[in-house]
């Protein structure tokens, strides 16, 4: 493991590590405007007056657009378009926005806005997803034909119902997931201009660029060919900069600024307001075992909060329901899900989507079923591990690979859990220690129904140096390094000789967004196929030059293409000033395999469901409570992962460390303190996300795994890390203060009333 | 709005004149108006420690200053800590440890490193913790960072001796 890391450090890190790294939100032209907006600031109500006339006569200000200056459907949304670019009659959430100012300075655009007359008649609200399914609800659409559901599916397997009934034990329970930020540190933000030849130009902070022209196109009536998107590295995504924050808004500020750049940047109270958030999701489950544990059945209902649109919902409350039985061997099952339109903060992506709220409850359930049954909860995981070539509770086979059994046996081989005893016997006074070990799982791609594709282009350049186009935006994740380091590899040069273009949708080729642990399987195997044209190319071209009758002997070595058998070589520079450009490009293109023969379940799901590949991993946490406080230290965590073979061990360890963070996060601190539809927790000093002393060294663990159709051996893991932190957490705290964690994040208020602390 | 002041400061060691209007903070004329652009906002309240600059070698946040609190001062930004070419060894560190993932809090965080490694040469683990608990980081879950900043320690050490 160490070869490759010494050979391979991450390209992006040293300019991003000086200040070099120019993101999206570095960059302001001179002279540009600044657009920004006016939210409403209200739940839910109607827009009875919009006086925009002293906004409009503020020095600096250039224009005060409102619904009435919104060419096309005024509509964006990924797949779903429900989510007015700016609102014109009603607001659903407190975030909508309703008028778009246009200023020369930031300082005459905060007085503009700060000016804007915005007169509302409040609707009654709706913050409860069960509430919002109740048949009298208040409806947040009231054209919706379903009413306040969004979305429905259902899941199943054999006879769960009857099954159940047969079991000699059952255990049930209802568990809470929050709603999450992301708090990426980069806000969200972009730049744009109208150009001469009626190209509107942007940079954007943005996961999917591509799409995003369409997504533009859609809202504002535009041709997309003429939008171009350009996606510097990001400063954090998470799933927050997948579909549109300042792109609609954005462009259609550049649309009425006189050919002028314009820029926009969301301040962190505006994110939080009207960011996307982590759907919270309530999930009532029951499992039913032999008596000696072995799993029969699983039944349930998941219910998200969607908030006032659409985004990806749907697609996540699926993800949910395909990942609701764990990595666990159960024959029966039947899993319904449902998404409510509410007036709260809009769901959408972020790491882990979906499986995340799906992946609590299991957990929590198989810990359940270990206290009745008097067994220890990592036996009992170990006992019900789904094998390779056993179908999982949706009834799909995935690939075989390294699965939660090896991930558990590593996690349970470390000394955190060999000498856990010890350790805990050793917790000073008016402390109690406990453990907890889980497992964990996602899967890879987009799924059946939409092709999970990319396609890559890469350039000899005249200098004989190479020129990858990369397609799939970075956001941290390192996947234009791993780019790099493939390259490299496949074609025998220094990762030096390679320069990466960033998402650019004028010179690089589409590819789908940078999300779903796709990124550097997919994007991965279109290159490396350019990659084999590229190599062949260079043959049979130095073959020309060093009279070579068979090509297919010629070796590439740094800088050179080699005839063994005369000694002879050309250099690459060589061949570089030869070809013409059209000769130096080779491209190729690659779409993930899919289920084939999908079972006959979730047929309320067109898009992204079922999948194929999965990551697998365990997780240990190892806490201390505070006996006198209540507040929880989390002491020791450690992660193992499976994700096929390993390329770069600091690339896989580093999303490793960080999902567990963002998962320590939403266990026991990140509460968003949500009343009727406002975030109590509405900026950094409220909503708390882990610093550098709220956490443990994290340690992870390579399990040894191979996935024979990823570009060199690899699956995809931005994910897989995030989900044991929770249910690991809960688990540990059980065994340290006897707390039954049913709802996250666990307050010191839990612990202290579960140790019967002082009242 | 439109009267402005004159500022002279030092700015990564070079003696620097500015006019400025009086109402405008540190970060945005740093970023908007010089292209020195390595200092980040992310929260423009003092929570997030992206924007960390060096006055008079402290570590101060750039989105609580006026730009006319620089006047007089010597100012350094993650700019003037060393290039690509010629890293400061902080920033060789973060590079080299893995320290860094979309990177956006990294310039703060390597010159709030620097603050430390000035004022305690040879820090520990939880001194280094503790140094950069002003400093959020979405992406790492900080071990790495520890890990970057106690080499550098070590470098810098080994640099002196």
């Amino acid at each position: 493991m160490t070869g490759p890391d010494a050979v391979f450090p991450r390209a992006d890190a040293l300019a991003k590590a000086v200040g070099a790294e120019r993101y999206s939100a570095d960059v302001t032209p001179p002279g540009c405007l600044w657009a920004g907006v006016r939210r409403a600031g209200v739940a839910h109500a109607l827009i009875t007056g919009l006086d925009v006339a002293a906004a409009r006569a503020t020095p600096g200000v250039v224009a005060v657009l409102t619904r009435r200056d919104v060419p096309g459907t005024n509509r964006q949304g990924i797949v779903h378009k429900d989510q007015p670019v700016l609102c014109g009659e009603r607001v659903r959430h407190r975030g909508d926005p309703v008028a778009l100012v246009l200023a020369e300075s930031r300082e005459a655009l905060a007085l503009a806005l700060s000016r804007i007359d915005a007169a509302f008649s409040p609707l009654p609200g709706v913050f409860e997803p069960a509430a919002a399914l109740d048949r009298d609800a208040p409806y947040v659409h009231p054209e919706h034909p379903d009413g306040n559901l969004l979305a429905y599916g259902l899941v199943e397997k054999g006879d769960a119902p009857t099954a159940l009934a047969d079991c000699a034990v059952t255990v049930s329970g209802e568990y809470h997931t929050p709603m999450q930020d992301h708090v990426f540190l980069e806000l969200p933000n972009g730049t744009a201009r109208l150009t001469p030849a009626g190209v509107l130009d942007m940079v954007v902070s943005t996961q999917a660029p591509f799409r995003d022209r369409f997504e533009i196109a859609h809202a504002l009536g535009l041709n997309p060919w003429t939008i171009r998107v350009r996606a510097p590295y990001l400063g954090g995504g998470f799933g927050g900069k997948d579909g549109a924050t300042v792109q609609c808004l954005l462009a259609l500020a550049a649309l009425n600024a006189g050919g002028r750049w314009v820029k926009m940047v969301w301040d962190r109270e505006e994110t939080f307001l009207a960011g996307y958030k982590r759907h919270a999701a309530v999930m009532r489950v029951t499992l039913g075992a032999d008596a000696d544990g072995t799993l029969r059945a699983l039944t349930g209902s998941l219910l998200f909060d969607a908030g006032p649109y659409a985004h990806l919902s749907g697609e996540i409350m699926a993800l949910a329901l395909e990942h609701a039985g764990g990595p666990y061997r159960i024959p029966h099952t039947r899993l319904e899900g449902s998404c409510a339109y509410t007036n709260n903060p809009v769901g959408g992506a972020f790491r882990g989507f979906g499986v995340l709220q799906s992946s609590f409850a299991i957990e929590r359930l198989m810990d359940a079923l270990a206290t009745r049954l008097g067994r220890d909860p990592a036996g009992l995981r170990l006992q019900n591990a789904l094998g390779r070539g056993e179908p999982n509770a949706i009834g799909v086979t995935p690939e075989p690979g390294a699965g939660a059994a090896e991930c558990l046996t590593a996690v349970l081989a470390h000394p955190a859990w060999t000498e856990r005893a010890a350790w805990k016997r050793q917790a000073p006074p008016f402390t109690r220690r406990g453990v907890g070990v889980t497992c964990m799982q996602n899967a890879m791609g987009y799924g059946r129904g939409l092709p999970d594709a990319a396609a890559a282009k890469l350039e000899l350049t005249k200098q004989g140096t190479f020129r990858i186009y990369n397609s799939v935006p970075d956001m941290g994740q390192g996947n234009a390094s791993a780019f790099v380091t493939m390259a490299a590899q496949a074609l025998h040069q220094s990762p030096e000789a390679f320069a990466l273009i960033q998402p650019d949708t004028r010179h690089c080729l589409p590819a789908g967004s940078s999300s779903a642990s796709r990124t550097t399987f997919t994007f991965g195997n279109a290159l490396l196929g350019a990659c084999r044209a590229m190599e062949a190319k260079l043959r049979a071209r130095a073959a020309l030059a060093l009279l070579c009758d068979d090509p297919a002997r010629l070796i590439l070595s740094p800088g050179l293409v080699t005839d063994p058998a005369t000694g002879a070589a050309v250099p690459l520079a060589r061949l570089g000033a030869l070809l013409p450009r059209d000769d130096r490009l080779c491209v190729d293109q690659f779409v993930m395999a899919v289920v084939e023969n999908p079972p006959d379940t979730g047929r309320q799901f067109k898009l992204g469901f079922p999948h194929r590949f999965y990551s697998h991993g365990a997780c240990l946490c190892a806490v201390e409570v505070d006996e006198l406080t209540g507040r929880v230290r989390l002491g020791r965590c450690v992660v193992s992962v499976a994700c096929g073979r390993v390329l770069s061990l600091e690339g896989v360890t580093q999303q490793v460390q960080g999902a567990a963070a963002q998962g320590i996060g939403l266990a026991l601190f990140e509460d968003p303190a949500l009343e009727n539809g406002c975030m109590g927790a509405g900026d950094l000093s409220r909503y708390l996300i882990p610093t550098a002393l709220d956490l443990p060294d994290i340690d992870c663990l390579i399990v040894a795994d191979d996935e024979p159709t990823g570009p060199l051996g690899l699956r995809g893991m931005g994910e897989v890390g995030i989900h044991g932190p929770g249910p690991a957490i809960a688990q540990a705290l059980f065994d340290a203060a006897g707390l039954h964690v049913t709802r996250l994040p666990v307050t010191p208020e839990d612990l202290l009333s579960a140790l019967g602390g002082p009242e | 709005m439109s009267a402005t002041i004159r500022l002279q400061l030092t700015l990564n060691g070079v003696a620097t004149s500015l006019d400025v209007r009086p109402g405008r903070r540190a970060i945005d004329v740093l970023r908007d108006d010089l292209g020195l652009t390595a200092a980040k906002e992310s929260c423009g309240s003092g929570e997030c420690g992206a924007c960390s600059i060096l006055v008079n070698g402290e570590v101060r946040l750039s989105c609580l200053m006026l730009a006319a609190q620089l006047d007089g001062k010597d100012v350094v930004t993650a700019e003037g800590l060393g290039t690509a070419a010629a890293p400061h060894p902080v920033q060789a560190a973060f590079a080299a440890h893995g320290a860094v993932q979309c990177g956006y809090c990294t310039p703060g965080m390597t010159v709030a490193a620097v603050d430390l490694l000035a004022r305690q040469p040879d820090p520990d683990r939880e001194q280094v913790r503790r140094a950069l608990s002003g400093n959020l980081c979405r992406c790492t879950g900080y071990g790495k960072i520890v890990d970057a900043v106690l080499a550098a320690a070590k470098t810098m050490a080994e640099e002196k001796s």
